[in-house]
């Protein structure tokens, strides 16, 4: 069972499809026990960093959240994706999850419109278990403004707009997706089935 | 490198596909799930809905059109059409849709453009815009499904909705819409050089030539067709395997 986590922010029900239709099961909640039994957590996230972490910090999640991303395979997907990181610079300096170093900057782009919105091709940097079956060049669906900085070694896949950016992020049982899985098609769906697997 | 996109739009009244379908091993010819999940199959990068539903009590059946399709198809949906307020963009957002499309409404009620933006983010809005020539060289924008002149100017609207917060433009010219002669260069150009957001462009392809040729005159982020795909003329799969071939970036 996934735990889909619901603070009340972005298009949630088109995680919770694409996993239907893979074949598993998952669960839209914000119950603290839900989350604790769960195999899996899904964070979610469409919207501003500032505004995300405050609706998660009223819904009691933050430690919840902490402790179990290191317990068991976690996944945040796009805003869910920034918000692993330890600082975010969106309109205000804002803490993040801080379960991955690195923070999330305004993406530079050399004048290319602004959100970056579209397919745009991956490359493999670091392979790890979600990347199974990817290959340099596959693309997937992007929406954003802002994109995390880190160190390499926790770029497994990057993308590039204008200049390089982190696409998939790992470290440990923490995993974070900038572009949209649900919304990438094929690759998408194949990129959650080998995260339903773990 | 960002793909140009390829967009296939299903006109939809009453739940029912409007124009013709000749797709292969689809069970109900006029069910728009079907129809979509078929252009999904075919690599569509994105599939749009027009709701031309007349009647109130028949939009409804939109939100169920949705709510299907977002369970079957994992690329981005689009849904336009009898959109009159936030309420309404919240419930076809909440059934599966990932962008709303305005047109009439945006003119009557630009607020609207700025309230959706506001609640869900301005990459959910896009600004459908009709545009036709005037007598004096410039394009001015129609409504009502082109058939009201609002004498309001296509470009400077344009960039209006941009500022109001819309996140990307569907440009369909009157004037080549439905002549299969090609989409409206001019005006693509000319549009795409005002607007800092995206822009789909849309009318008047009748051909491969027709795709690449918009890419590579102008800056149009997607372009967009119906009844070339709807009567399968041409597949979508066929589109993005031609434009790929010419050096233009496709999602194959």
């Amino acid at each position: 069972m996934i735990a889909v986590i619901d603070y009340g922010a972005g298009n949630i029900f088109s995680i919770v499809n694409a996993l239907e239709y893979i074949g598993c099961e998952s669960v839209l909640t914000s119950d603290k026990a839900v989350i604790e039994q769960a195999d899996k957590i899904i964070l979610p996230g469409v919207g501003a960093f500032p505004d995300a972490m405050k609706k998660l910090e009223r819904s009691g999640l933050v430690e919840t959240i902490k402790v179990q991303a290191k317990q068991k395979p976690f996944l945040g997907i796009c805003l869910g994706m920034q918000l692993l990181f330890e600082k975010g610079f969106e309109f205000e300096e804002t803490d993040g999850l801080g379960l991955i170093p690195g923070e999330v900057r305004r993406l530079e782009t050399n004048g290319l419109k602004v959100p970056h919105m579209g397919w745009n091709s991956v490359k493999i940097e670091n392979p790890c278990a979600l990347t199974e079956g990817m290959k340099d060049g596959d693309m997937v669906y992007f929406v954003h403004s802002y994109a995390a900085v880190t160190e390499d070694k926790y770029i497994a896949l990057s993308s590039d707009y204008g200049g390089r950016f982190p696409a998939l992020v790992h470290e440990g049982t923490v995993y974070g997706a900038q572009f949209h899985p649900e919304k990438s098609g094929n690759v998408g769906l194949g990129i959650l089935k080998n995260f339903a697997a773990l | 490198m960002l793909a140009k996109r390829i967009i296939p739009c299903l006109d939809v009244r009453d739940g029912k596909v409007v124009k013709g379908i000749n797709f292969v091993g689809i069970k109900e010819v006029g069910d728009p799930v079907e129809c979509a999940i078929a252009y999904d199959k075919q690599g569509a990068d994105e599939i749009t809905f027009l709701d031309i539903t007349a009647s109130h009590e028949g939009r409804g059946t939109m939100i169920d059109v949705v709510r299907r399709t977002a369970k079957n198809v994992f690329v981005p949906l689009t849904v336009g059409g009898g959109i009159r307020s936030v309420e309404d963009m919240h419930d076809l957002l909440r059934a599966g849709a990932d962008k709303i499309s305005m047109n009439s409404m945006a003119i009557k009620q630009p607020e609207l453009i700025t309230a959706g933006a506001d609640r869900f983010g301005s990459q959910c809005i896009v600004v459908a815009i009709d545009a036709r020539r005037n007598e004096n060289g410039g394009f001015n924008v129609f409504i009502h499904g082109g058939r009201i002149d609002t004498g309001i100017d296509a470009l400077w609207w344009a960039q209006e909705v941009e500022r109001l917060g819309a996140g990307e433009i569907l440009l369909t010219s009157m004037d080549a819409d439905g002549t299969k002669n090609g989409f409206d260069i001019e005006l693509t150009v000319k549009v795409t050089e005002k607007a800092g957001i995206p822009v789909i462009a849309s009318g008047g392809c009748g051909c491969l030539e027709h795709f690449a040729e918009v890419f590579q005159k102008s800056n149009a982020d997607a372009a967009l067709a119906a009844s070339l795909f709807h009567y399968g003329e041409l597949t979508v799969g066929q589109v993005k395997e031609y434009i790929s071939a010419q050096g233009i970036p496709a999602r194959i």
